[in-house]
């Protein structure tokens, strides 16, 4: 490629006899978590230089949502960050209805928060698994695969899929919980604390995990501002930023909850507010299941939602003139949707996701624009990898908590 | 003339036999391993191939004796070939010394100890030369590491080692057993406890195990120093780090838990406590790999020679004062 | 929150053309001393954090009331006040650039890339204008709106058809 060739030929210095040890990491490696590359400029074993390089698992999904109407958008974000595509469905979701100036009812909010927080769940122990798997403690792995086996088994009984689920739709949710599912979660939010306090248990006493850890990839917080950083990453450094706190969507603002924060702002810190969030995440389904019988009987999804005809039903001979509810997407010409602009943030387990959508007036999105927190997270590896050690990099991929298909998009 | 024959057939048959042995140790402790790392990790393990998969070491031999051997373009391949059975070599002759019983040492040399010292440095040749002939930045790194890792860890472990051929006033393994024996505390576990821990730590970082698994750092380096190599070659690493992991386990059984012996004898297998002594160590190997993140490149560094250097230096010192004034 | 819009349409009149109350306060800026309000607003307003920015095609957009075909978005979050602001700075295509704000914001460097491997719109004062998300030797700028969604086989990327020549015969 180019660019490794470009670096080649700027940093070789000819009078010198030594040269740079250059390796390419990525984009098939078991660590970088997905096709990351990173091309490294070593001395010794520490990095003087580094560029990430991605874009391996871009798919175009601005550009495909703009030629799908705004049901199917959806569709497309489940595959952003597949570990917890609950998220990334309700800032789609919460955009969309800002544009189309739609109301969700409180049932369907505080379902939404459920699965979010689900989500969180689900994000923080593939995330543990996989830091820990990094830097070498392989059971903690197992463990946490377990739990999250569990909430993959109730997402199933909720909406029929484990990862990429588009459960949460514009206006609401797709259906109601049966009680199965509510007993299952009680169950669930009952036996969990316990476990993350195993987890610590494994790790959180360990000597070469506290080596490996404090003090490694510190980020001071104004530094962590300008480099965009949001989520654990930026909380680590203290600052309380939540977007769940600051401009609460959803359930959001009727639930309890501490935003933890650290003090070093290294990968130590960092560690301790997801295991804190976990703990925080499983409050805040509990409360939400506990609010969730008064508004027992309420629809789960707007009546001015809109509706996806399905192809076919399309064919029948006769098409009905006034759809019974909300208005039914017919293909692009339709009119639903006024022209304008909306811009929704949501707290996403890896940070902050935002969308921006603008719309012309058609069934479809005109301008569809993610910012995910991958992409964001990846941009700052430069920064924090100067002067660490390569079994430190490997530390840092994992702390920043980055998914592929979400920097890619 | 007859009796020479006669004693080259004997020891023919008796390496054969040990051979076999420590290979179906070796094969069998990769199917422990994976058991017990398993169990301690609430799942199966490998349970398809014979009855609870105890067929399944065969099987991968055999799948990894028929696979392509594949060799990377540009390698060095006289020493791309010859570093995988370098290593091996090296870390298995070591069974030869060991005496498994006080009546059956396939070799007693005088200067056994010196020789499996001498024979696991070179063994760190494989891994080195393996690392530079693979043509792979990842294998360079791997080699580079393993070096250096070597290199500082053989000298904490020959520390370790020299205070308990200070006390038992020979280099000769079998020696050493007997001097044992004769102790106060029938083994050097107890006067030595110190030694014992150090030998240990410097074992696992000779073998290149959790948590000192650096050459080969599986998310760090793929797979380090082998990570060229394919099918038999590929195994051939994998029995000499096992054959390591054995030959330093049975050595900490011979040096410090003195040997055969143990508390009551058991009738027709007079090597049963060698045995036993030896699985317990293995284990502790598999429970410390299930358990612990890896160190970092200069911490290990730092370890080794701050901490463990030091430390055996002075216990040393310390049995040299104590055979003084005893 | 109206002092500050009133204060900055004072202070920058030069460089705000119009101020819209949507979903969120948009102002709408002109490029020339673009930089010094954002400047502004980052170092003396307490906007450090830049949530977002992205670009906009607004080629053949029903019931478009300006001329230039592209549009630059920021949206600036003020932590203490909890104040999010949209900024927009309108491109036109003959003359495609925009000032870059890296050097303020670390993260605008992969924001200002994206935008301009998607759009083309080049960023002066970029350290590093390369493109991030296609290869570095594709054509043409995908989210463009006269960019097809399917291509024709002969404009496939060039690269992948050397790849297919290659290893076909």
């Amino acid at each position: 490629m180019a660019t490794y060739l470009e670096i080649n030929k700027k940093q070789v210095n000819e009078e010198k006899w030594e040269e740079p040890f250059y390796l390419n990491m990525g984009p098939q490696h078991p660590s970088t978590h997905g096709v990351l590359r990173l091309f490294l400029e070593l001395e010794g074993e520490t990095i003087v230089n580094c560029t990430p390089i991605i874009g391996y698992l871009h798919r175009g999904v601005e550009k495909l949502g703009e030629n799908l109407n705004y049901n199917q958008a959806i569709v497309l974000s489940d595959r952003l960050d597949y570990i917890a595509s609950a998220a990334n469905n309700t800032a789609f979701a919460l955009a969309f209805e800002k544009l189309m100036g739609l109301e969700v009812p409180r049932r369907a909010k505080l379902l939404r928060t459920i699965v979010c927080e689900m989500a969180r769940i689900c994000n923080h122990l593939l995330w543990l698994a996989t830091h820990a798997l990094d830097i070498g403690a392989m059971t903690v792995f197992l463990y946490c695969f377990r739990d999250r086996e569990w909430l993959l088994n109730i997402y199933e009984k909720i909406c029929g899929a484990r990862l990429t689920h588009t459960y949460v739709r514009v206006g609401g949710v797709r259906q109601d919980f049966t009680q199965e599912i509510i007993d299952e979660l009680y169950k669930f939010t009952e036996e969990f604390p316990p476990r993350i306090y195993d987890y610590e248990t494994l790790i959180d006493v360990n000597r070469i995990w506290l080596k490996r850890t404090k003090g490694i990839a510190v980020v001071p917080p104004e530094d962590a501002i300008n480099l965009g950083l949001t989520g654990p990453c930026l909380r680590g450094s203290g600052i309380a930023y939540d977007v769940r706190k600051f401009r609460p969507y959803d359930a959001y603002g009727e639930v309890d909850f501490v935003v933890p924060t650290g003090k070093n702002g290294d990968t130590y810190d960092r560690y301790r507010v997801r295991m804190e969030e976990l703990r925080q995440a499983n409050s805040i389904i509990r409360q939400c299941l506990d609010k969730l019988p008064e508004t027992e009987g309420e629809p789960v999804v707007a009546e001015d939602a809109p509706d996806l005809l399905m192809p076919e039903r399309i064919k029948k001979p006769e098409p009905k003139p006034v759809p019974k509810k909300g208005v039914i997407f017919r293909g692009a010409d339709v009119p639903v949707v006024p022209p304008g602009e909306a811009f929704a943030a949501i707290e996403s387990p890896k940070g902050e996701l935002s969308v921006y959508v603008v719309s012309d007036g058609s069934s479809k999105p005109w301008r569809l624009r993610v910012r995910t927190p991958s992409f964001v997270h990846i941009s700052a590896i430069p920064y924090m990898t100067k002067n660490h050690m390569i079994a430190d990099l490997i530390a840092i991929i994992g702390t920043l908590d980055i998914v592929l298909g979400d920097s890619d998009r | 003339m007859g009796e020479l024959i006669d004693k080259l057939i004997f020891t023919v048959i008796a390496a054969v036999i040990l051979l076999v042995i420590a290979l179906l140790h070796v094969a069998y402790l990769t199917y422990a391993e994976r058991k017990i790392i398993a169990r301690m990790q609430q799942r199966l393990g490998p349970n398809r191939v014979g009855p609870r998969g105890l067929l399944q070491p065969i099987a991968d031999m055999l799948k990894l004796l028929t696979k392509e051997d594949i060799v990377p373009y540009g390698v060095d391949k006289p020493i791309f070939y010859i570093a995988p059975f370098i290593s091996l070599v090296c870390a298995g002759t070591g069974v030869a010394l060991i005496p498994l019983w006080e009546k059956f040492v396939l070799s007693n040399i005088n200067v056994g100890l010196l020789f499996i010292l001498a024979l696991s440095s070179l063994s760190a040749y494989g891994v080195i030369l393996s690392g530079w002939a693979s043509n792979s930045r990842y294998a360079f790194l791997g080699g580079l590491r393993a070096s250096a890792q070597v290199v500082s860890y053989e000298i904490a472990m020959s520390l370790a080692l020299l205070s308990v051929v200070l006390m038992a006033g020979s280099l000769n393994l079998m020696d050493i057993v007997k001097a044992q024996i004769n102790s106060p505390y029938k083994i050097y576990l107890i006067p030595q406890i110190i030694a014992f821990f150090v030998f240990i730590i410097s074992a696992i970082a000779e073998c290149n195990r959790v948590p000192f698994d650096l050459p080969e750092a599986e998310t760090e380096l793929v797979a380090g120093y082998f990570v060229e190599y394919s099918a038999m070659r590929f195994a051939i690493f994998y029995l000499a780090e096992y054959f390591g992991m054995v030959v330093m386990s049975a050595l900490a059984v011979t040096c410090f838990l003195g040997g055969w012996i143990g508390p009551f004898e058991v009738p027709y297998i007079p090597f049963f406590w060698f045995l036993i002594k030896l699985y317990f160590i293995l284990f502790v190997y598999i429970w410390v790999r299930a358990t612990l993140p890896r160190y970092r490149y200069d911490q290990l560094m730092g370890l080794g020679w701050k901490v463990l250097i030091p430390v055996a230096i002075v216990n040393l010192f310390l049995t040299a004062f104590l055979k003084l004034i005893v | 929150m109206e002092e500050l819009l009133n204060e900055l349409k004072e202070k920058f009149s030069s460089v705000i053309i119009e101020v819209q109350e949507k979903d969120y306060p948009t102002l709408i800026c002109k490029r020339t001393g673009f930089l010094d309000l954002i400047k502004h607003l980052k170092e003396e307003k307490g906007f450090k954090y830049l949530i977002d920015l992205c670009g906009v095609d607004y080629l053949n957009y029903p019931k478009k009331n300006f001329e230039e075909r592209f549009e630059v978005v920021y949206h600036l979050y003020n932590l203490d006040s909890k104040v999010l602001l949209r900024l927009k700075v309108r491109i036109p295509e003959e003359d495609c650039w925009h000032h870059s704000v890296t050097p303020l914001w670390r993260t605008a460097d992969w924001f200002e890339r994206e935008c301009y491997d998607m759009f083309g719109i080049k960023f002066k004062g970029h350290p590093n204008l390369r493109r991030v998300l296609m290869p570095d030797d594709w054509e043409g700028h995908p989210l463009r709106k006269d960019y097809p969604v399917y291509l024709e086989e002969e404009q496939e990327w060039d690269t992948y058809k050397k790849f297919i020549q290659k290893y076909k015969g």
